[in-house]
């Protein structure tokens, strides 16, 4: 073990980088994505690379990966100049990637999904049969195990991942990059990865991190670069940094990263609901009888990790989808099927939803910012110019005033939705639905794909529509959302509520073991599958 | 990113493309020994040249309005409707219908029934494949495609075995009543100073044109075409929105088929005055070609109308004065439709990169 160790010490000293960037540059049009980047991740580290949604982080991962060219700049992999125009060649050089959205055959077994694209000669079963040998000596090497006949649509969220960390070993990446690889998981479950990726590095690998989250990099990393609009701006030693400091890196001011609220002062029950179920397409119960109260003047936030009937809780009150059971909105009871349980109907007893998915649901991003503004709201009297005609004109001051108080840039009202940023969109729904001042706000990951300065001023317009009176169901898979705006917190997992904590009394480690099914202390067993 | 600008998106990549379109026509026509600008001359002298030539253009000009608007609609509501041919033959039982039964007094009333008529035709013929998608999910493509079929061997057997006069040879109606004939632009005041010779081309010119600018107005200054519009561009975010899909996919149907229908009261009404088989001759076809070269915007699908109305009767004069074989004009407006609807996208790149340079030596130079 020694001998090893010196041994890549020796090679340390003639190629002391893994991976250089050299003034790697890359423009869309008039959009300057990369600007003279300039990254040496040291080998055998795992190197943070973090910054907001448009930072770059994704453009600069694309070119090391060959999906994009660079104009200019030079990437060196071990010391050598290596160009690499695709992802073969990438594979060559020993870059493996893992997608944020895995790119996997659900149907396919896991085998099969780590064969694919490096298939061997025209029979299937000598690659089979060698993967399954080199998966069983990687399953011993790194801990990453998974049973390689299973497919991947039976496997949970972190499994699926692991499979795809395996599909780069297999091509024997040396280098791993990581693009935002906990957004779906349990916390717990983010452990784990972080344990592989450690493994990983003392086996001498080199991992790239990229991700938007502070805590997670000062968790993992060794060194973390920081990027902002294109450039980039440090790279520094984790130890060295912290939160704060990154966090003014990334946005180039101060920045609030706790929620500042008074405490609650809760009203009457503004929404009851009773043995909530709701069926998916193909007759599974994704929600198996929810019942909860949420008062005037409370959050009441929803956590559990993404899939586990939070949707389907959101959907069915919003009017996205049929249930059954009750629910009452001020002691009145709303249809769950059939005529007056659709979304218009919900909107107008009083429910706005801001949805979890603002590309698919929340904005038509092919309308004009404007158009989007009546979006949901079109039926709305103060926006029809006469029982035929719409007011475009009212609509288009109306979004020019919203745009102002919400501090959309740019504030043109004609400018197509999908031409702002995450954060300005999300600011475009939030705007549009906190401002019919319902009695519920629905809004699921209302910060997902936002900048960190959109988040502050997101959270605020929460936390004063809440001190309105008002009673908000918040749904987030980042748990320091639902730690810092609720007033209660309910924890989902498979489509069931698993219990209600006061915020103040609880903590990460306790939700996170209800996250993954298990309930309370007493009968602390697995629900469903083991992680 | 690298788009184009607005200007040249909605005018140089339609010419460009019909500019490709016209070099591989010439090409063709070349390796046949024919000339290509003797062949554009007959076809611009034939088509635009006189009154005469330009009445028949028009007339077909007005049949594609009517059934590139109906594409137009269902494309906004996210819909493929194929089915213009036989929602277009189907209004022409309408209008037959509407026309034979009554002797009607004067043209006008007739025309507002018979438009009636044909729409109403035309919306059933497409309500029961918009039904079929809104609440079963069958393609609306896969159905509508039947249904010209289906409605190709109805019209075969209302035309001989119900509408036919007994002793008449040819599966057509009776001939309408002089009350329900409408009048030719060369009846008209105004127009007859230009159309001294009779032209086929009638006041239903003037309803296409009218349902042009109502098709806009319901498009984009409706609470229904804003409907329409979102759930044609997200189906999911209209579900959100509280947009019932069942009932917008139905509506948008039921306008676009009641658009197609109403191209037989310038073909049945007020040209061969009577229905015959294969009223439509194609034209719910070529809609769907107008409207893509439209870009599904009723200003456009009046242009491309227009284009191919010139086609149609520029083609049919090559066939008349050369010795170039009529299935040249299929040829030619086959290209047309290849690079104006199937190859839009590879004409938009090419100018895109051509943009994208002339940018970057600007801004070399200015650097």
């Amino acid at each position: 073990m020694a001998a090893s160790a010196d041994n890549m010490g020796r090679q340390a000293t003639a190629a002391p980088f893994a991976i250089e960037l050299k003034g790697i540059s890359k423009a869309f049009g008039p959009v300057q994505a990369n600007k003279d980047i300039n990254i040496a991740v040291p080998k055998g580290t795992i190197h943070g690379i973090i910054g907001e949604n448009g930072a770059g982080k994704s453009t600069l991962m694309s070119i090391l990966y060959g999906f994009y060219k660079a104009d200019s700049g030079q990437i060196l992999v071990g010391g050598q100049p290596t160009p690499i125009p695709d992802s073969q060649s990438a594979i060559r050089a020993g870059i493996g990637m893992v997608f944020q959205h895995f790119k996997l055959v659900q149907n396919f077994t896991v085998l099969e999904n780590i064969v694919l694209g490096a298939e061997e000669g025209a029979l299937l079963n000598t690659s089979l049969g060698k993967a399954r040998q080199v998966l069983k000596d990687l399953a011993q090497e790194y801990g990453l195990n998974v049973d390689p006949d299973a497919l991947i649509e039976d496997l949970s969220v972190g499994h699926q991942q692991r499979v795809e960390i395996l599909k780069a070993l297999y091509r024997q990446a040396d280098i791993l990059i990581l693009d935002e690889p906990t957004g779906v998981l349990t916390p717990d479950e983010a452990d784990h990865l972080f344990r592989i990726l450690r493994g990983l590095k003392d086996q001498g690998k080199t991992i790239i991190l990229i991700t938007h989250k502070l805590r997670e990099i000062m968790e993992a990393t060794d060194n973390v670069s920081v990027m902002r609009r294109g450039t980039m701006v440090a790279t520094v030693k984790t130890r060295d940094t912290s939160p704060e400091q990154l966090a003014e890196l990334m946005v180039g001011r101060k920045v609030l990263l706790e929620v500042e609220k008074t405490p609650p002062a809760p009203g009457k029950v503004v929404l009851s609901v009773q043995d909530l179920r709701v069926r998916d397409e193909h007759g599974v119960e994704r929600l198996k009888g929810v019942s909860l109260d949420i008062r005037a003047g409370e959050i009441l936030g929803i956590a559990g990790v993404a899939g586990n009937g939070q949707s389907e809780l959101l959907a069915a009150l919003g009017g996205m989808t049929k249930a059954s059971g009750t629910i009452t909105l001020n002691g009145v009871p709303l249809p769950l099927s059939g005529p007056g349980s659709d979304g218009q109907s919900r909107r107008e007893a009083g429910i706005a939803h801001v949805p979890e998915d603002r590309h698919h649901h929340g904005l038509i991003l092919d309308f004009a910012a404007w158009e989007n503004v009546a979006f949901g709201y079109h039926n709305d009297p103060k926006y029809q110019k006469s029982a035929l005609f719409m007011d475009n004109d009212a609509l288009r001051a109306d979004t020019e005033k919203k745009m102002a108080t919400y501090d959309v840039r740019p504030p043109i009202p004609t400018l197509e939705a999908k031409n702002f940023s995450g954060g300005n969109q999300q600011k475009i729904v939030v705007a549009r639905e906190v401002e019919q001042n319902p009695d519920l706000l629905l809004i699921g990951q209302p910060t997902r794909g936002v900048d960190i300065g959109a988040i502050e001023f997101i959270h605020k317009q929460i936390v004063a529509l809440r001190d309105a009176g008002k009673a908000i169901l918040l749904v987030s898979v980042e748990l320091d959302e639902i730690m810092s705006l609720s007033d209660r917190i309910a924890v989902m997992f498979d489509g069931q509520i698993m219990g209600m904590r006061d915020p103040a009394s609880t903590d990460e480690r306790e939700l996170g073991m209800l996250m993954a099914g298990m309930t309370g202390t007493s009968d602390a067993k697995l629900k469903k599958e083991a992680y | 990113m690298d788009r184009l600008p607005r200007w040249a998106d909605l005018t140089l990549v339609p010419l460009v493309s019909l500019l490709f379109a016209a070099v591989i026509s010439a090409l063709v026509l070349l390796s046949i020994g024919q000339s290509p600008t003797e062949a554009l001359k007959v076809m611009i002298d034939g088509a635009l040249g006189s009154p005469y030539g330009w009445g028949y253009t028009l007339y077909y000009a007005t049949s594609f309005i009517f059934t590139g608007l109906a594409v137009t609609v269902a494309f906004h509501a996210g819909l493929f409707n194929i089915g213009g041919e036989g929602q277009a033959q189907i209004g022409g039982l309408g209008v037959a219908l509407v026309c034979l039964s009554l002797p009607w007094p004067h043209w006008t009333v007739a025309l507002a029934a018979a438009t009636a008529g044909a729409a109403l035709f035309g919306a059933a013929w497409a309500a029961i494949p918009a039904y079929l998608q809104a609440k079963r999910g069958s393609h609306i493509v896969i159905t509508t495609i039947m249904f010209n079929y289906i409605a190709a061997a109805l019209m075969v057997y209302v035309l001989v075995d119900v509408l036919r006069p007994t002793g008449q040879m040819d599966p057509a109606s009776a001939r309408f009543p002089v009350g329900a004939q409408l009048p030719a632009l060369n009846d008209i005041p105004g127009f007859s100073l230009i159309f001294q010779r009779p032209v086929p081309a009638n006041i239903t010119l003037l309803i296409a044109l009218a349902m042009a600018v109502v098709v806009w107005a319901l498009l984009w200054r409706t609470r229904l075409g804003y409907q329409i519009r979102a759930f044609g561009k997200s189906e999911a975010a209209a579900k959100y929105a509280g947009i019932n899909p069942v009932r917008i996919t139905i509506i948008a149907m039921l306008i676009s088929g009641g658009l197609a229908g109403m191209m037989s009261i310038n073909n049945v009404m007020g040209e061969a005055e009577r229905l015959l088989q294969n009223s439509s001759e194609g034209a719910g076809f070529i809609g769907i070609a107008v409207a893509l070269m439209g870009r599904n915007h009723p200003f456009g699908v009046v242009l491309a109308a227009l284009l191919f109305g010139f086609l149609y009767q520029g083609g049919a004069e090559l066939g008349l004065w050369t010795s170039i074989p009529i299935e040249m004009r299929i040829v030619v407006q086959g290209l047309v439709i290849l690079f104006t609807g199937a190859l839009d996208m590879m004409v938009r790149m090419i100018l895109e990169r051509l943009f994208a340079l002339v940018r970057s030596a600007k801004a070399v130079r200015a650097a």
